[in-house]
């Protein structure tokens, strides 16, 4: 299991910001280790941003994406006290899970 | 199939043999991906194949998608791209970094409220167009920035 996501949800006006710090490696696959030996590739594939339990975002990532990815969307019908909830799975299945509140 | 599989399993040079049997066909990939992970977009090797992939295409330059990206990126490894589409309607968003291995970086659909804006971190190998694709109404429009790279993001 990878460590917990950094979520922070916010209402600026009438439009909820999220932004998600996930940990993850991301390798590509196609760097090498000090041994010359090929680390193996392993990233984030699909994430989803639900909105009290409703999906808003459904993203797919490929390994170009940066180590520990930071993602930021918007939100409009937000309000404060809203619960955020954003999960990925990985290619090897590994999966995560956390939620915020809207602040 | 087994008597394949054998040699395969047997043969010293495994791996080589298990590459030449992809090419050919003769071995399709089972790993257990993510089931809407559209494998075929994301390993692409040029951003037409993977647009077609994911049921997108060029589309037009249009004003009202806005992305942001840096003119120089001295670290490529994280390059922050922020695409925001005021286009109505839009309810998909892809990102390609052209001269990347395999161009598509990531693909968001957006619904139940949700603007079409996103912000991302890339990695970018070298300096490179970087392209986004929105989707609205059906149609497709793009926009694009030149981020110059000083150091590669892709390792080796």
């Amino acid at each position: 299991m990878a460590d917990p996501m950094k979520i922070r949800a916010a209402m600026k006006g009438d439009v909820c910001e999220i932004r998600v710090l996930m940990s993850h490696p991301m390798e590509t696959g196609m760097r090498k280790d000090s041994d010359g030996k090929a680390v193996p590739a392993h990233f984030i594939q699909t994430l989803t941003v639900a909105l009290n339990g409703k999906a808003v975002v459904s993203g797919q990532a490929a390994p170009s994406v940066s180590r520990n990815p930071v993602f930021g969307f918007k939100v409009k019908g937000a309000k404060a006290g809203d619960k955020v909830t954003v999960s990925w799975v990985d290619n090897k299945g590994d999966k995560r899970s956390d939620e915020a509140t809207v602040a | 199939m087994d008597m394949i599989r054998r040699t395969v399993l047997k043969g010293a040079s495994a791996t080589g043999v298990l590459a030449g049997l992809l090419a050919a066909g003769v071995l399709k990939p089972t790993l257990a991906y993510a089931s809407d992970w559209n494998k075929a977009a994301f390993e692409a090797k040029d951003p037409d194949a993977a647009l077609k992939a994911i049921g997108a295409e060029g589309g037009a330059a249009n004003k009202d998608l806005v992305m942001k990206a840096p003119d120089i990126a001295e670290n490529g490894a994280v390059v922050p791209v922020d695409v925001t589409s005021n286009i109505p309607n839009t309810t998909s968003l892809s990102i390609l970094v052209l001269k990347n291995a395999s161009p598509l970086a990531s693909h968001f659909e957006f619904a139940n409220g949700a603007s079409a804006d996103v912000a991302v971190r890339l990695k970018v190998g070298e300096t490179s167009l970087i392209r986004a694709i929105a989707k609205a109404d059906g149609k497709f429009y793009n926009a694009q920035k030149e981020v110059k790279v000083t150091v590669g993001g892709c390792g080796g």
